[in-house]
């Protein structure tokens, strides 16, 4: 189990691994929108939630497809598949080390980019623990949708197309708990159902990548 | 060790192969021969649990079986003994040096597998097999790429693993120089039309 | 009484709906006509509203089969993934371009509903945003469902998603409830006392929205025999290739 996590970490981070792309996308997203509407500070601070957060769900989607396409591809999936680890844990340890490898890094280094938004002092606090919350669930839910699509030609396209309607509820409660945060009003409930749909993702959606990794071996 | 009953086994909604039918006891290695498409993939692939049968039964043990297919699984940017590691650690064993040397891969260890060539490449994956510690192996032409020697190197190990009590099934179309391997040719097997109904929509979907 | 699962048989499906689906399809057209005619031509206006209020009639009941088709299609799944009917997938299957083009209509009357009512095209309220979600739920469903080549794989694979997207698509409308309370009136028809729709329209809604629920059962029934026919092509090829 470990041992996958660590093979897994050590691909992304070895030459080729992809590790950064997000960063960098999230990075480069933070420079584009203010040059797009304008660099008013007001303007910028009412946006900086919405952008932060849509930034981080599509830096997350970039790195989908690489979660179980490559192990498809030079046939360690089907050995995976044979081993006497189960495919739910599997699937659970892959979208672990996306989250390592993408979310982590992201709310990391989302203070900078609010910085950069002029983001309201008091949503500092708000957006790493939003995103903190966040974030596990777009790579589960990511996980899944590379699930579904791992056998196919032209997956990654399909992929957006699937995964991002199901990013809906996470984005919606992530920014808002952001954007409630930076007027100063409470955050309790949508902190809470945030909460809540990263917890029932992890809990539950595992089982389903897993059936449908299966499906799509066989 | 591993018993094959009444096997039928399909690829994309194409029935393949019925009446399989053999069985290993320990020691004991079966040779699967048969044309490009007679599915020899499928039923290996079915054997290794990875795609559900038509009909038939597979009686083995538990976690019995390790599997190698064509693709030979290794990670490019990982190093031949992280690849292995990996593998070791996955299936719950410990030790890859007896692995190394009996795929004389010891001099390679430490380098990235894409280095590697095809033939090494492909010693590489069959070592795991050694890592898996597992007794039924299940290998879809295993020398490919192969050169004579490794071939013969490769021959060794499955007849130190037969040795060893284990059982081993291939589907190969060169001669692996395993004289005590027995051969199982699957054109007999090939599935047959199945009837055809009234002409109806019953049996639509084959 | 026969099992209901004999109708997952194909070639007792194919039989019942070659006499059902003319008498079903005769059915939705008569009574859409009907109750379009009815509710255009032959409804006072409204006070408020003056005659734009008659769009309703399109638009409730095409926006209650969006919602009714993805429903149809979660339970077909269901079947699926319980009892592997191939019926039950195909029907699935066939359901969901149908969904999407009673979503779309609904969108689009209700754009153009909202213009003259609220001043706007398109306004980020929650029922509006849930059917641009659902909307795009059915795409990603459809688009699936295209790109495998496989049928029992496509079945598989899109029955799973049409399931974890039923959760997620509740989920979407819960928070885009919580996001936005916006502009939509409540749902026009309730069967609580004090209901505010008056029968000289709730009449001929009715009729339409009975008449929208055949011709959407007529057009599934159509669109099942289609799959079924070309999965049988698909065996025929099948059968040639194993010859």
């Amino acid at each position: 189990m470990i041992a996958l996590l660590t093979r897994d970490l050590r691909l992304a981070l070895r030459a080729g691994g992809g590790f950064g792309l997000g960063l960098a996308f999230f990075l480069i997203l933070a420079v584009l929108v203010p040059l797009g509407v304008g660099p008013a500070p007001a303007t910028l601070a009412v946006i900086a939630p919405g952008i932060l957060w849509v930034g981080a769900l599509l830096a997350c989607l970039l790195s989908l497809d690489r979660i179980f396409a490559l192990d498809f591809e030079d046939g360690s999936l089907d050995l995976l598949a044979t081993a006497p680890v189960p495919l739910e844990a599997v699937v659970s340890i892959k979208a672990l080390a996306h989250w390592l490898t993408t979310g982590l890094p992201l709310v990391l280094i989302s203070p900078v980019m609010g910085l950069l938004l002029f983001l309201p002092a008091e949503a500092y606090l708000w957006l790493i623990l939003s995103l903190g919350l966040g974030t596990p669930a777009l790579s589960v839910i990511g996980t899944f949708g590379a699930a579904l699509t791992v056998g196919l030609k032209r997956g990654g396209l399909l992929l957006s197309l699937l995964v991002l309607p199901l990013y809906i509820p996470t984005l919606v409660f992530g920014a808002e708990v952001v954007g409630r945060g930076a007027q100063g009003l409470s955050i309790g409930t949508p902190l809470a159902l945030l909460a809540g749909i990263t917890f029932g993702a992890v809990a539950l959606l595992p089982f389903a990548s897993a059936h449908v990794l299966r499906i799509n071996l066989r | 060790m591993l018993r094959v009953r009444d096997l039928a086994c399909a690829r994309g909604g194409l029935p393949l192969l019925e009446g399989v039918s053999f069985s290993l006891v320990p020691g004991q290695a079966l040779v699967l021969r048969g044309p490009n498409g007679c599915g020899k993939t499928t039923l290996l692939r079915s054997i290794a649990g990875l795609q559900p049968m038509l009909a038939g039964q597979i009686e083995t043990a538990p976690e019995a079986i390790a599997y190698a297919a064509h693709a030979d699984g290794i990670k490019a940017t990982l190093s031949v003994a992280e690849n292995l590691q990996f593998w070791a650690a996955i299936f719950g064993t410990s030790g890859i040096d007896a692995a190394l040397d009996q795929m004389n891969l010891r001099r390679l260890r430490d380098r990235a597998a894409q280095h590697l060539s095809a033939g090494q490449k492909r010693r590489l994956a069959l070592a795991r097999l050694l890592v898996t510690g597992r007794p039924v192996w299940v290998l879809d032409e295993p020398t490919v790429s192969l050169d004579a020697a490794s071939v013969a190197l490769f021959a060794a190990v499955v007849r130190g693993h037969l040795a060893d009590g284990g059982v081993a099934l291939m589907a190969t179309h060169i001669d692996l120089h395993l004289p005590e391997a027995e051969t199982l040719d699957l054109t007999p097997f090939r599935a047959r039309l199945p009837e055809r109904g009234t002409g109806g929509f019953d049996e639509a979907f084959l | 009484m026969a099992s209901f699962w004999e109708y997952a048989n194909p070639l007792k499906f194919m039989r019942t709906t070659d006499w059902l689906l003319p008498v079903v399809a005769v059915a939705a057209v008569v009574l859409t006509t009907v109750g379009l005619v009815w509710g255009f031509f032959f409804t006072p206006d409204d006070f408020r509203q003056g005659s734009t209020v008659k769009i309703v009639f399109l638009h409730v009941p095409a926006a209650m089969m969006a919602i009714n088709a993805w429903v149809m299609m979660l339970i077909a799944s269901l079947i699926w993934l319980i009892r592997r009917h191939h019926v039950s997938a195909l029907a699935a299957k066939a359901a969901a371009p149908i969904g999407v083009t009673m979503t779309l209509i609904g969108l689009i009357t209700g754009a153009i509903w909202g213009q003259p009512m609220w001043g706007t095209w398109w306004a980020w309220d929650p029922r509006l945003t849930s059917f641009l979600i659902l909307f795009l739920f059915y795409l990603g469903y459809i688009a699936l469902w295209a790109a495998i080549e496989d049928p029992d794989t496509g079945a598989d694979l899109t029955a799973v998603l049409c399931l974890v997207g039923s959760v997620f698509a509740l989920l979407s409308r819960y928070a885009a409830i919580f996001w936005n309370q916006g502009l939509h009136q409540g749902a026009s028809l309730s069967l609580a006392p004090g209901t505010r729709m008056d029968w000289a329209y709730k009449a001929p809604l009715y009729i339409c929205m009975v008449g929208f629920g055949l011709i959407f059962v007529a057009l599934v029934l159509a669109g099942t025999r289609t799959e079924i026919r070309a999965r049988r092509m698909k065996a025929l090829v099948l059968r040639e290739r194993m010859a």
